[in-house]
């Protein structure tokens, strides 16, 4: 079928928040995503916290959607069995003058009607925090960590399930109104809807440029990250932020520890002309660890295990302070295009209730009837390494591809390779497994699995090796066989 | 849940783990099993297709395959158990091991309990390389799998970082399938590899190496596309001004081995941090009674001969353990610890347990002329002898007499250089 009600543009945590919620209605939908899965930008490379609210003047959308999306996280993570913390987070004063900091962001709070908020002195935020120093410090209950790509992967597989149409490796090429519809042309050929939203992160400009002339501009801001080994996972318990950095409109360097036990430093805030450079450098990895030091003065040298970045996608330059509130609105000039820009941090808290805001708008163009019944993926995927033993024997007695580990370092057997291959989106890289099931994404960074994956792809997924990609639809991993087979 | 004893249980069926696991039958053990996460028994050497395995051990030079296939036939031959595709989940010190294959969930309980678990191989965020993400970056040990085992062509154009054997090997072997080699890429002065590798494997194929130079940059938004080589200082540190791109679509990491001692870890076998490997005393067994190690995972060989060579030597020492536990003196509080001096980086064994001939191997700090090598307790002199040229990718192995009365009267051993 290529006639939708309504067609999204990204599969992000926006596009796919977006396309869980419409799955619940009558209606048809589509997502063109350009990567080869979900989160394949800016979603699966950011802090994965699940903000409060703290840090957006009050009475602008940041504020509200995030404060909104946050009490949306927990049952949204139930229901789809993605895994969240609510560890909290500090945000640390050094002298007097940042005291007067954190009373300005607890003011916030409270207009934000953030629930919780203290300040510590000192020797409270030492006794929770014994590594960290500082001389108080704004404690903030209501914020936790996911990990990102995990939830925007259950939102848009559970969208699938209940019968969205996620379209990967589909790019935009060009966007026409008609009467009452839109054509939308793509690589994969062209399709309508009458009603097409922007959720296209980065690049939201691109695609406003198709249909008509952007009142705005993208000010891409890049973010490095360097990833902690799990060793020093207990130097922190809660997330710990220095106060925000004005100049730029970010939140500066803070520490996070990961729902897989590992801790982030990051991210830095550079702003950069390419919107797809998202390289790391030697300078930035330098200055990441400086700044960590500042909250840890303890944190130990060649700790580092991985980095990598990502891009906020800011409405606003780096002269204008960077700091500009989301736009989430429908086209004056084409009306049935609505766009969602600017969705920086906290974006990834905001999704799921900018999800609801949007469906509110399309509600308005068109008649929305809930279904009566809904498949909910109400269980993660399960993990061979997290069961008991009686719980393993009797999977192995079932299926005996349980037994075989074939990703040594984070114990994934093949049936979970398996699984995560057979994925609803059918996103088939690399890094889909990965994200999956974890295979790959231990010490030995998939010098074990990476062989016995491959062989899995040929031998049960009947793929010719030349088609095994990383990650996008142009990272090839091998250029073809040695020789002919005999 | 299925459950078996065993006298040894061999922990990796790679070339150590075999000859541990022969050694180990041959002294008197009974009931001896080998469990190994792979299809297949000998570890990597499968897929080392290149010859000059034996020759200082058996005489005669072999391929990997065939090495490996000498000591299968042997350990089959003589009983020993295997179970393949079968990982250990975990163990403890009681010696209980938790395993899971295909046909479910093994516990085995063991009266010794050798290591074998080999090494892994250094990846891109050991050294930290900054950059993108592309596809295109390999180990050079993935790689002569993927090439030698499967039949699989990671790329054209290629360039090698880290100057060790597979490195070397993997060179020639690309040049072999018509991938073009644009250079190794070594950031010491000199390279890490056996010296005949060098000649062997690059030399033979006008294959440069870019000695004090290292990798600054990585480049590819989606495939490899490039990447920045950079001269280093005396201090490693890059030299404003020598970048120079090399354009190419594959990476092969060869930065060097650490041994496998994830699961060794968890049970709080001592881990040397200049070896990678756990603490041993003289008859190669760990901070944890009954467990001993062997092969890679101990420390690092340049040769899979000397590798089989100690891991027998593991393999007599773990099967004596349960047979004539007493006539040891294992439990004899008195020890010695066996420093590396100067000029060594590391020596094996780190501690002593009891006087007599102790069978000690060590590797340098860097490349040296003629130069006298000291063991000493304390003020006492117990070895002296001198050494043409020493250099770190060559393992020095020494025998040395600890007297019973150097044993009683020193609490320290220490190996140091002396130039000449």
């Amino acid at each position: 079928m290529k006639n939708f009600q309504v067609a999204i543009i990204g599969g992000g945590v926006i596009g796919s928040a977006l396309a869980w919620e419409l799955s619940h209605y009558k209606i048809n939908v589509v997502v063109f995503e350009m990567g080869s899965d979900v989160a394949s930008g800016t979603s699966k490379a950011n802090s994965g916290v699940i903000h409060s609210g703290i840090n957006s003047p009050p009475s602008s959308l940041k504020a509200r959607f995030c404060v909104e999306g946050n009490k949306m996280f927990q049952s949204l993570a139930t229901e789809l069995g993605f895994p969240l913390k609510w560890i909290g987070k500090y945000v640390i004063a050094k002298d007097e003058d940042e005291i007067k900091e954190l009373e300005r962001l607890k003011t916030i709070g409270h207009k934000n009607k953030v629930a919780g908020l203290e300040i510590h002195d000192g020797l409270i935020v030492k006794k929770k925090e014994p590594n960290i120093s500082c001389i108080a410090g704004l404690w903030v209950p209501t914020a936790g960590v996911i990990t990102p790509y995990e939830c925007t992967i259950a939102l848009a597989e559970n969208a699938t399930e209940n019968n969205v149409r996620f379209l990967l490796e589909t790019k935009v090429k060009y966007l026409k109104k008609k009467a009452d519809y839109f054509v939308i042309g793509t690589n994969k050929g062209e399709f309508q809807a009458d009603v097409v939203v922007n959720a296209a992160g980065l690049n939201c400009g691109e695609i406003v440029s198709m249909i008509e002339t952007p009142d705005f501009q993208i000010f891409p801001c890049r973010g490095e990250y360097l990833v902690l080994d799990k060793t020093y996972g207990s130097l922190i318990q809660s997330m710990v932020y220095p106060i925000p950095n004005k100049e730029l409109g970010v939140l500066g360097v803070h520490i996070t520890p990961t729902i897989d036990g590992n801790i982030l430093l990051g991210p830095s805030a550079e702003f950069i002309d390419d919107s797809y450079d998202t390289s790391t450098t030697k300078e930035m990895m330098k200055t990441l660890f400086q700044e960590a030091r500042e909250i840890i003065p303890a944190l130990p040298e060649d700790t580092a295990i991985n980095a990598y970045a990502g891009i906020r996608c800011k409405l606003a330059s780096q002269k204008t302070g960077g700091w500009a509130d989301y736009r989430i609105e429908e086209s004056k000039r084409n009306p049935g295009l609505i766009y969602l820009l600017g969705i920086e941090s906290p974006g990834l808290t905001a999704a799921p209730a900018i999800a609801k805001e949007v469906t509110q708008m399309i509600s308005r163009r068109m008649n929305l009837e809930k279904k009566t019944t809904i498949r909910i993926q109400a269980i993660r995927r399960s993990r061979f390494s997290e069961m008991s033993l009686d719980e393993q024997s009797t999977l192995i007695q079932r299926d005996n591809r349980w037994g075989r580990v074939v990703c040594r370092c984070e114990q994934v057997t093949e049936a979970e390779v398996i699984d995560a291959l057979s994925n609803p989106l059918n996103a088939q890289a690399f890094s889909s497994v990965k994200y999956r099931c974890r295979a790959g994404m231990g010490r030995c960074q998939g010098g074990f699995c990476t062989q016995h994956i491959v062989r899995i792809m040929e031998q049960q997924f009947h793929k010719d090796v030349k088609e095994l990609k990383l990650k996008s639809p142009n990272s090839h991993l091998f250029i073809g066989n040695v020789r002919r087979e005999i | 849940m299925i459950e078996q004893t065993a006298d040894v249980v061999v922990i990796g069926g790679g070339p150590a783990g075999l000859a541990a696991a022969i050694s180990a039958k041959q002294h008197r053990a009974n009931r001896v099993i080998v469990l190994d996460r792979n299809q297949w028994l000998g570890g990597i050497l499968p897929q080392c297709i290149h010859d000059g395995f034996g020759v200082e051990e058996l005489g005669v030079s072999m391929t990997g395959p065939e090495y490996a296939e000498t000591y299968i036939e042997m350990a089959k031959s003589q009983g020993i158990m295997f179970l393949t595709e079968t990982m250990v989940l975990r163990f403890n010190e009681a010696l209980e091991i938790i395993a899971v294959n295909k046909k479910g969930i093994l516990k085995l309980k063991a009266k010794v309990i050798i290591l074998a678990t080999g090494c892994r191989e250094k990846t891109r965020w050991y050294s930290m390389i900054p950059g993108t993400r592309p596809s295109g970056i390999y180990t050079a040990g993935v790689t002569q799998a993927l090439i030698n085992l499967y039949n699989i062509m990671p790329g054209k154009k290629v360039v090698i970082l880290g100057s060790g054997d597979v490195g070397l090997i993997m060179a020639r072997r690309l040049k072999f399938e018509g991938a073009q080699v644009m250079g190794v890429v070594e950031f010491l002065p000199y390279a890490s590899g056996l010296p005949r590798n060098v000649v062997q494997c690059l030399d033979d194929f006008d294959i440069p190496l870019y000695l004090n130079h290292t990798i600054t940059y990585i480049a590819g938004k989606e495939r490899l596309e490039k990447v920045t080589i950079q001269q280093v200082d005396h201090t490693m540190t890059p030299i404003p001004g020598t970048e120079k791109q090399i354009a190419c679509d594959t990476l092969l990491l060869s930065l060097g081995l650490i041994p496998e001692n994830e699961l060794a870890k968890t049970i709080g076998v001592e881990i040397d941090d200049h070896t990678g490997g756990p603490l041993v005393n003289q008859r190669l067994e760990t901070t944890i009674p009954g467990v001993f190690a062997c092969g890679n995972c101990l420390q690092v060989y340049d040769t899979v001969d000397m590798l089989s060579f100690d891991a027998k030597k593991t393999g007599q020492y773990a099967a004596e353990y349960f047979i004539r536990k007493k006539a040891i003196g294992q439990n004899s509080k008195k020890g010695l610890i066996v420093h590396a001096g100067v000029g060594v980086r590391y020596v094996v064994p780190q501690r002593i347990s009891t006087y007599g001939t102790i069978h000690f191997t060590l590797r340098v700090d860097k490349p040296r002329g003629a130069t006298t090598l000291l063991l000493t307790a304390g003020k006492k002199e117990v070895l002296k002898k001198k050494l043409l040229g020493v250099n770190p990718v060559s393992m020095i192995r020494i025998d040395a007499n600890i007297s019973a009365e150097i044993f009683m009267a020193a609490n320290e051993l220490e190996v140091t250089l002396c130039d000449n």
